[in-house]
């Protein structure tokens, strides 16, 4: 089928943050007033197999608006599309090893013809010593949908809690905390993709 | 950790991606899964993404020899980078993002973790992007980064290199790679590039040199072309049943 073979993958290297993470291509907000849907907070650690915080990661997100429509051509469905919400974030890690979104809720969207997916959130990692970047998703721990989600399916359910942020509130806010473990203890589930 | 073995885990294609853990590349070590990725059919999730969204991209931010600030031109030979961005079957990928970012033309990245002593340029970022145009098209104007120390190994040196992020169509199309220049001695010695596993994928990091670039009195020019992961199926050609 594939006419043209890939090119291949390159670690981002420890020095991406000029580029990638300049002031006009961060962006941990991805809410206008304007957005429809439910305001949460997502934060979290990335952290090595040595339990270590990894100061010089990149994450990137990937989400559906609150009605279970992506800002994207290939989405056709009949979910309302919000002009205000585009659904891509990309934060670095701090010192230690934290990054943040502010977003909403998505809704849920297709898996196939009969079935929906759980509300889920892609995420991407990228850092110095991954020589492809690592895929997985997250879920969110109070969602009841989560038990029929035809992804979740694909994942032992011994290691299923490592998708789920957990819900927290301060300040009166939602924040849904997601640690990525890239190696060891609690590895997080990454996706072949 | 038990029986741990370079390419045990790999994303995709094994004849094209590296392995997660590459043990010559000492950062690998303790930031590769140990746990094999999992396969998922894919989803509308995968096969949308994020679009071009930065709105405000500008000719002058693919010229790294002047988008510095007014006046200054970087220091080095100035060299022309262009070529096309195409999945795999052959289809150009029109106004997608490319950012690029890479050392000076001593070597020297400017970031407050590299302290090696090559000199700075006051005059070049080293940071630059643009989207392709309809027909998968990016060009950019830099100078030709000089080779760089780094600590993974006793006098190691990474061969001149260009980094390069693309988005293409959709989330399976995502790719973070570095472009190489040819003749490089220091090519067979880099931990990074060899970690690719297959000589003809490492040779498509490679950019060639083409005098039909190259601009008289101006500026060397190299080609290189980007293939990413297309999105083939559509939300309506998933299986019913999924599974």
């Amino acid at each position: 089928m594939s006419t043209l073979p890939l090119t291949s993958s390159q670690t981002v290297g420890p020095f991406f943050g000029p580029a990638l993470l300049r002031e006009d291509a961060e962006r941990h907000v991805l809410v206008q007033p304007e957005t429809w849907g439910e305001r949460i907070r997502i934060e979290g650690r990335v952290l090595d197999g040595d339990g270590l915080v990894v100061p010089d990661a990149m994450v990137e997100i990937w989400q559906a608006n609150a009605h279970g429509r992506y800002n994207h051509p290939a989405d056709q469905g009949a979910a309302a599309l919000d002009e205000t919400f585009l659904g891509s974030g990309r934060s670095g890690t701090d010192e230690e090893g934290n990054y943040w979104f502010e977003t909403i809720k998505p809704g849920r969207v297709p898996f196939d013809r009969e079935r929906l997916q759980a509300p889920h959130i892609c995420v991407t990692v990228f850092s110095r010593g991954l020589l492809n970047h690592l895929a997985t998703r997250m879920y969110f721990e109070d969602e009841s949908t989560n038990a029929e989600d035809p992804i979740l399916q694909y994942v032992p359910e011994e290691r299923r809690s490592t998708l789920l942020a957990r819900r927290d509130e301060r300040e009166g806010k939602t924040i849904y905390r997601f640690d990525i473990i890239m190696q060891g203890t609690g590895e997080t589930v990454f996706f072949n993709l | 950790m038990k029986n741990i073995t370079i390419g045990d885990i790999v994303r995709g294609d094994q004849e094209i991606f590296p392995p997660y853990l590459y043990e010559a590349y000492q950062s690998t070590r303790r930031r590769a899964p140990m746990i094999p990725l999992i396969n998922v059919p894919l989803t509308l999730s995968e096969l949308t993404g994020p679009g071009p969204a930065i709105s405000a991209i500008t000719p002058e931010d693919a010229d790294l020899t002047r988008n510095a600030g007014p006046g200054g031109e970087a220091i080095g030979q100035r060299i022309i980078v262009t070529g096309r961005v195409l999945d795999d079957l052959g289809n150009p990928v029109p106004n997608t993002l490319l950012e690029v970012w890479q050392a000076n033309a001593a070597g020297r990245y400017l970031h407050k973790r590299d302290q090696w002593p090559g000199p700075l340029d006051p005059n070049f970022l080293g940071m630059g992007r643009c989207l392709t145009n309809e027909e998968g098209v990016y060009r950019f104007l830099t100078i030709r980064p000089g080779a760089y120390p780094w600590k993974n190994h006793p006098n190691a040196w990474r061969p001149s290199h260009i980094h390069f992020s693309v988005f293409g169509p959709a989330m399976v199309s995502r790719l973070v790679t570095q472009m190489y220049f040819p003749d490089d001695p220091l090519h067979a010695l880099d931990p990074i590039m060899n970690a690719v596993p297959t000589e003809n994928a490492r040779k498509r990091l490679i950019a060639a040199y083409d005098h039909a670039v190259t601009e008289p009195e101006w500026a060397l020019g190299y080609r290189w072309d980007i293939v990413v992961r297309g999105a083939y199926a559509t939300p309506f050609e998933l299986k019913e049943g999924g599974r």
